[in-house]
């Protein structure tokens, strides 16, 4: 690990006043000391910022939830207002990591998780989410566990959140405070950016910008959520197809339907094209596969990582008929 | 720096990098927790946080030093053994024993999260859940035992969670 400096920060405008690109904010730090050891991440400072007073889940008066960035994983899970109102958050946060690193990994930090690609983690191999120019060793590599949607000729990694798959299926919104003082309240869907040729770039995040909490809508009304979860073991590994749904049925017809991807994308996919393919429709097989034809419409494999086409197919008609069924 | 670990009061010139894990072990004499992968996937270096199990080498020393540290060297003593350590003794729930300070310090977490009625991945209702071999085994998984004694920790962690014995389909497999 290279060396750094470190600085508690005292308060949240404290800890937004250093811009440099080196320095890192530090809550749980599960994921950061983990690329520091490797140098994958070598910052000049680290801000500690897992003091401030921003760990408090807390109701809004339309019905919401206003969740501090400090939040850890696992109590978030276990909070009773998210396991009645926000079942598919309780979920996906249970389906991720172990009990030691959720009690450690907070919201905001699980938000910004970096891919775990093989090559990104390898500072022998180029990566350009690493370092931008390089070239990616996953294209023509191994990428079993990469991305088949979204990705550029510059990068094909995966964002390897569970929650932020369950978050973008519940319209999260994500707010931060900013160098300057001022407030911004992200959409989580317009959070993350795509690779294109820039694929260390992941969020619109200005320097400094600190995420302070996520908060979340009312959920809607009758509808039944899930979150399912496809890997290489039954526990403890990172997903190879994920789906949070979110899906209300009316007289026999889906009145709305709210479905995010995981293992599939560069971010926490979600595609207004399958839901589209679902709302107004009698739930049938034929229609769930419309709507998966839409969410794969783009889909492209790199060889060890093709199976994730037919895979995600499949886990999304599975969990179609869990959502609309009996 | 200074710390609380096991309730006694450590000073320590430690680098800034130095992590929880490398702080009690290179610096204070405490080598019971392990270092196994370094990376957070072996669970191997588990110490208790004011109360939280979590992952000793992921985390900076620096960052705790308002905190109460316990380690297995914290739990019991040869003489007067934790529940745990002596239900791991009796149900023979480790082989080379490396992961088991490890295994025993996220037990102690664990039933912990249990008994707050945390939820787990494996449980039907996330409001009620019973401390089944499937949600002992889903909640210690961040404890990997390379030797794989998995049922005999199992056994160990069941015997403590004061729940009776599951039907086993294996004979013999019970301790």
């Amino acid at each position: 690990m290279k060396t750094f400096t470190y600085e508690k920060a005292t308060s949240a405008e404290a800890a937004v006043a250093d811009t440099a690109a080196t320095t890192r904010f530090i809550a749980g730090g599960t994921n950061l000391l983990d690329l520091m050891k490797l140098q994958v991440e070598t910052p000049e400072k680290l801000v500690d910022i897992s003091r401030l007073p921003l760990a408090e889940i807390e109701d809004m008066d339309d019905g919401g939830l206003r969740i501090g960035a400090l939040v850890p994983n696992s109590d978030l899970a276990a909070d009773s207002r998210v396991i009645e109102r926000y079942e598919v958050l309780s979920r996906a946060l249970l389906a991720g990591a172990s009990g030691q690193l959720r009690n450690k990994a907070t919201t905001g930090g699980n938000l910004l998780q970096r891919t775990r690609c093989y090559y990104f983690y390898d500072t022998s191999t180029p990566c350009n989410k690493r370092e931008r120019g390089t070239g990616c060793s996953a294209i023509g590599g191994f990428n079993r566990i990469l991305a088949v949607l979204g990705t550029s000729d510059q990068c094909i990694a995966t964002h390897p959140s569970d929650m932020a798959v369950a978050m973008r299926a519940l319209d999260a919104t994500i707010v931060t405070l900013k160098h300057d003082g001022d407030k911004r309240r992200l959409s989580i869907h317009d959070f993350y950016r795509l690779p294109g040729d820039t694929p260390d770039i992941e969020t619109v995040l200005e320097p400094g910008e600190l995420i302070t909490h996520v908060e979340l809508p009312a959920p809607p009304q009758g509808a039944r959520q899930l979150y399912s979860k496809v890997r290489d073991r039954a526990s403890y590994a990172f997903a190879l197809v994920s789906v949070a749904g979110v899906v209300a049925v009316e007289d026999g017809k889906i009145a709305s339907a709210a479905l995010a991807f995981g293992g599939l994308g560069p971010m926490p996919w979600r595609d207004a094209a399958v839901e589209a393919a679902l709302v107004g429709k009698v739930p049938s097989d034929d229609g769930f596969a419309a709507a998966a034809d839409a969410l794969l419409k783009g889909a492209q494999g790199f060889g060890s990582n093709d199976f994730k086409i037919p895979l995600a197919r499949r886990t999304l008609i599975a969990c179609l008929r869990d959502l609309t069924g009996e | 720096m200074k710390f609380t670990i096991n309730g006694r009061s450590y000073e320590a010139e430690a680098d800034i990098r130095t992590s929880v894990l490398d702080l009690l072990r290179e610096h204070v004499g405490l080598t019971g927790s392990k270092k196994g992968c370094d990376h957070g996937q072996c669970g191997a270096c588990t110490v208790l946080i004011n109360g939280r199990r979590v992952n000793s080498c992921l985390t900076l020393a620096v960052m705790h030093q308002d905190d109460e540290i316990t380690t297995i060297e914290g739990l019991g003593t040869p003489d007067d053994l934790h529940p745990l350590q002596a239900a791991f003794v009796a149900h023979d729930g480790y082989q080379c024993g490396y992961c088991t300070p490890g295994q025993i310090c996220s037990a102690v977490g664990m039933l912990d999260e249990a008994k707050k009625g945390w939820p787990s991945h494996v449980s039907a209702d996330l409001e009620h859940s019973d401390l089944s071999d499937a949600e002992i085994s889903e909640r210690m998984s961040g404890n990997i035992c390379r030797c794989a004694a998995y049922p005999n920790i199992v056994d160990a962690i069941r015997e403590v969670a004061g729940r009776a014995p599951a039907g086993r389909d294996v004979a013999g497999a019970d301790a």
